[in-house]
């Protein structure tokens, strides 16, 4: 039985393997049939166009989209850059032809030469660039001359232009030509070598909508690679423009607010997350980087203990100070350790155990309750109740704020900041939290960083009553004809669920830190809109005190966080000098003008001594700043065990 | 070593015809990369050399009785898919595609590899399996199952190409033993909506643009549109005789793209004319119908669907490489066998011939 079935099933597949070359001779058949098709039914045609009409490929690079600011001012685009060509047969007399250009041009003749013989054997069509960005005189002198120049031409491609020179130079970016390694990671296929990409910033983060797709040309040439004619032409298709939330005026404030003074500033808007100015100082010229960099410029960026490449705004993480306080406070208030009228004594100093922690001001603040606590920024009333709060509910309330963790804006290498936890510690060093380790981690040292972006967005949230809006940087995008192709929304990302009540005592303080009297962030004042705001002055090593002897690297950070106005919260500032000292001397007045360039912006106030925002020289003695009083610095955020 | 009696039964009509295309390939690679600027070992003295690797390989595999692959088929199955996961972890990218894996002293391209392993793979599972009056959908799901993930892991390499081969290959074996009608026709039902599924999720975009370039090549004349254009000039212009041997203005000129490997067939005929296509035609579709001779002639079932996949594998690689060059197909990366320059392909292809030569020589042996 079994063996009658395998005959049967042989027989069956010697049938199917007849039927099978059946099937394979038709196939062969049609390519056959194809092949007459193409070979003798057309060969005329295809023939005549082997012979005559030879197609070549031309590719014209796209133009990169434009970067604006909000009030469509802007910041990145292109300019012509042009460059002397020769299209080799259409010149009769390749010397004259020379000796004539180096004599009208000035240029090098010997140069032009040695390029053209480099290209000689290329397609006789295709133009050989003889000497790149020439000037516009030169162009001139050619477009003059055009008669006398058979077959020289003028190019122009598009160059990136930086229109506000070196203005946010961290957040735009730069480009330059696609690396091997970024050709062959995902999303970059289609890139081919000498194509230019956007390696850091927006021009990174935004590339996809910027870069725009390459047109060509078809062109038609005859045997001897003489171009006939242009059969099709693609064109580029120009890539989209991006328009930043940024406000250039109040980012040109901003930035020369700093001066040389290395360090950060995020204004953000606090009712959307747009982020308004975005500074990293010192910053860099852009142009630079998309040719090549002059060797000397490069080491100079690297030399400068300032970091001038880094993006300080971003990825820049500092122990946020004094300017944590008010974390700590809310902490406080929600879980009932505190209320507005709990008062504790400062005698410059707390022991706990057998560890003192000192206050920034060793004379003491005497009876300090919260709203004082915040005004002189004591620390002695942050150590207690941080003390009664511990390390996690602080870390629980910073959370809330959304802190700890990358706030999703558009630029890629966001850092996240440290709010350290005691299970964090279990976990990164094996070893469990002592309480004494809380009280630092209360007035924003110990462990605790933030980037500049976190802190704006923590005082924004302060300011809003605990919601947290996404910071963002781009507004919308727009197609080559300005029409919007999309729009970015504000979102909420949380809620820091504090009482109305919790938010208005801090809120209150932080009035008081900038207009009352004693008051850390006087320098912050604008005579015209009621600022709220708190110092800050980081340690950056656990020295003793920092004297004008310290060096640059060991001096602290001075810091500054504000909103304004008061009463209906606009505008949020976070402002970090590197080692700049005190927060109130050093970072306060850069928030101030900050604010100033903002509110002038709006809607310029009193133009009868014709203040503009240009003329910030001035913008001193019109606001009227009052006396910078000494801010507070920790001396005692050391455990001495 | 090697059982003399064998030596007499070598199939001198295989072995005749896989030599003789070699030979138009390496001449043709010859006229092909006049135009290159050759570093080192030019690239038709390379090829000779393959011919001979690929040419000993298959001698050697002849020495071995090919039913030891029965026993085998499932351990190569699993090796190869660790193999193929190996190369999506530590892969080499080039070009946009991770298909390399660098085993140090040379590197594989496991996903080539696949087409053979399927061919032994189907014919261990059909062997064991008695099916009366064809097959049912149940029938087909476990080895559905054992093509789907290697393609899985091939597509996401991503090699079009060589996934669609090795479908085709699985797909050529299932017909040959016979599917029911239902099952056809279950089949055509479920495939269609997972085309489009597939061309809606998971065809990256610039292979959703060979298939439209290929349905309308006037869509992209700079793209991979221009390729088809150039290529069919080439040919049609080759008209009844051809321009000469390395006289092609296209070739010559270089206008064709991969000229010396994907598109050496386009060189071919506009060289050598409709005579010569006819002729390199002729000898393909003989070594296509004697593979399927040594199935028919072969007496036990394993050795007859090894013979089938196989020819399969080299009819496909065939009819999609022309019909890719003449414009009946995309363009996907599809070498033609013995012909394209490249040693992956010869060797694949080789030891292909090198599994029909055993079954030929043992034919008697039952």
């Amino acid at each position: 039985m079994k063996e009658r079935r395998f005959v049967r099933e042989l027989l069956e597949s010697k049938q199917r393997i007849l039927a099978l070359s059946f099937v394979v001779g038709i196939v062969f058949l049609f390519l056959v049939i194809r092949l007459w098709h193409l070979q003798i039914l057309n060969a005329d045609d295809y023939r005549a166009m082997s012979e005559n009409n030879r197609l070549r490929f031309v590719p014209v690079a796209a133009s990169r989209g434009a970067i604006l600011d909000r009030n469509g001012k802007v910041l990145v685009s292109n300019r012509p850059s042009f460059s002397l060509a020769v299209i080799p047969q259409e010149v009769k007399d390749k010397e004259a032809l020379l000796t004539l250009l180096s004599t009208l041009l000035k240029l090098d003749r010997a140069d032009m030469a040695e390029r053209w013989d480099k290209n000689k054997d290329r397609a006789k069509y295709y133009p050989i660039v003889l000497s790149s960005n020439i000037t516009r005189d030169h162009v001139e002198i050619v477009e003059e001359n055009r008669m006398r120049l058979p077959g020289i031409e003028i190019e122009m491609k598009p160059v990136r232009e930086y229109t506000s020179s070196q203005l946010a130079a961290h957040l735009l970016g730069y480009i330059g030509e696609v690396s091997e390694k970024e050709m062959n990671s995902t999303g970059f296929e289609e890139y081919n070598p000498g194509d230019y990409i956007g390696k850091n910033g927006i021009e990174r983060a935004l590339e996809k909508e910027l870069h725009g797709s390459d047109g060509g040309r078809q062109l038609e040439v005859d045997a001897r690679g003489r171009l006939l004619r242009t059969i099709s032409e693609s064109y580029p298709t120009v890539g989209n423009s991006v328009v930043l939330t940024i406000d250039a005026a109040v980012q040109k404030q901003a930035e020369r607010a700093f001066g040389d003074q290395a360090g950060a500033a995020v204004a953000m808007d606090v009712t959307t997350g747009e982020i308004l100015a975005f500074v990293s100082n010192p910053g860099f010229d852009p142009s630079l980087f998309s040719g090549k960099l002059p060797a000397d410029v490069w080491q100079g960026y690297l030399d400068d203990k300032r970091h001038p490449l880094e993006n300080k705004a971003l990825s820049g993480q500092y122990p946020p100070g004094s300017t944590f306080k008010m974390i700590t406070a809310l902490a406080g208030l929600q879980d009932n350790k505190i209320n507005d009228s709990t008062t504790i004594n400062c005698s410059g100093s707390y022991d706990m155990g057998t560890s003192t922690f000192k206050c920034w001001n060793k004379k003491g603040h005497g009876a300090t309750n919260l709203r004082k606590s915040l005004r002189e920024s004591c620390d002695v009333f942050y150590y207690q109740l941080g003390e009664k709060l511990g390390v996690d509910k602080i870390a629980a309330a910073a959370q809330a704020f959304k802190l700890g963790a990358p706030l999703g804006v558009e630029l890629l290498n966001e850092k996240s900041g440290l709010i350290p936890t005691s299970e964090w510690k279990l976990k990164r060093f094996g070893k469990r939290w002592f309480r004494g380790e809380t009280l630092p981690v209360a007035i924003g040292q110990g462990a605790v960083i933030l980037t500049p972006i976190q802190m704006a967005s923590m005082t924004a949230t302060i300011a809003n009553d605990g919601m947290i809006y996404r910071p963002h940087l781009v507004k919308r995008i727009v197609d080559a004809d300005g029409k919007t192709l999309r729009e970015t929304k504000p979102e909420i990302i949380g809620t820091a669920a504090f009482s109305k009540e919790s938010f208005r005592f801090v809120k209150q303080g932080m009035l008081d830190v900038v207009n009352a009297p004693g008051g850390t962030g006087a320098a912050a004042r604008l005579y015209d809109v009621k600022v709220a705001g708190k110092t800050g002055t980081s340690q950056v090593v656990k020295l003793g005190s920092s004297k004008k002897s310290t060096p640059y690297h060991f001096r602290d950070h001075a810091l500054f966080v504000a909103f304004a106005p008061f009463d209906k919260p606009e505008i949020a500032v976070a402002v970090v000098i590197e080692h700049g000292e005190h927060g109130g001397a050093a970072a306060a007045p850069i928030a101030g003008r900050i604010l100033r360039a903002y509110f002038d912006g709006k809607k310029p106030l009193r133009r009868e001594t014709g203040g503009t925002a240009d003329e910030e020289d001035e913008w001193g003695k019109e606001s009227g700043a009052p006396t910078v009083v000494n801010e507070p610095r920790i001396n005692g955020g050391t455990v001495h065990d | 070593m090697i059982d003399r009696r064998l030596l007499t039964n070598i199939d001198w009509v295989l072995a005749g015809l896989v030599v003789t295309v070699c030979l138009f390939g390496i001449l043709n690679i010859y006229s092909a990369t006049i135009p290159y600027k050759i570093v080192g070992t030019a690239y038709y003295i390379k090829q000779f050399y393959w011919m001979l690797v690929g040419m000993t390989i298959s001698l050697a595999a002849c020495t071995l009785d090919y039913h030891i692959l029965e026993d085998l088929s499932y351990w190569f199955y699993g090796l190869l898919i660790l193999l193929l996961i190996a190369v999506l972890v530590v892969g080499r990218r080039s070009m946009g595609a991770t298909r390399w894996l660098d085993l140090g002293l040379f590197n594989i391209q496991p996903s080539e590899l696949m087409k053979l392993v399927i061919i032994v793979t189907f014919a261990r599972f059909f062997n064991n399996f008695q099916s009366v009056d064809g097959l049912t959908v149940r029938d087909v799901l476990i080895p559905l199952t054992l093509l789907a993930l290697p393609t899985a892991l091939i597509m996401k390499q991503p090699d079009l190409g060589t996934a669609t081969l090795v479908i085709l290959i699985a797909l050529s074996m299932i017909m040959y033993i016979g599917l029911r009608w239902s099952a056809i026709v279950t089949f055509v039902c479920v495939t269609i909506p997972m085309g489009w599924i597939g061309w809606a999720f998971l065809l990256r975009p610039y292979q959703k643009n060979r298939v439209l370039d290929f349905m309308d090549p006037e869509r992209s004349r700079l793209g991979s549109g221009y390729h088809i254009i150039q290529s069919k000039i080439a040919v049609g212009s080759g008209g009844f005789t051809g321009k000469g041997f390395a006289k092609g203005t296209q070739s010559q000129l270089r206008f064709l793209p991969e000229q010396h490997t994907d598109f050496a067939f386009s060189v071919f005929a506009e060289e050598w004319g409709f005579i010569g296509c006819l002729l390199l035609i002729f000898l393909y579709l003989s070594l296509v119908l004697w593979g399927l001779n040594i199935a028919r002639r072969c007496n036990d079932r394993f050795g007859g669907l090894l013979a089938v996949g196989v020819t399969a594998m080299l009819f496909w690689h065939i009819v999609i490489n022309m019909g890719m060059v003449i414009g009946m197909f995309p363009v996907v990366g599809v070498p033609l066998p013995f012909f394209s320059y490249g040693g992956t392909s010869m060797i694949t292809s080789m030891v292909g011939i090198g599994l029909l030569q055993n079954i030929s020589m043992r034919r008697f042996m039952f």
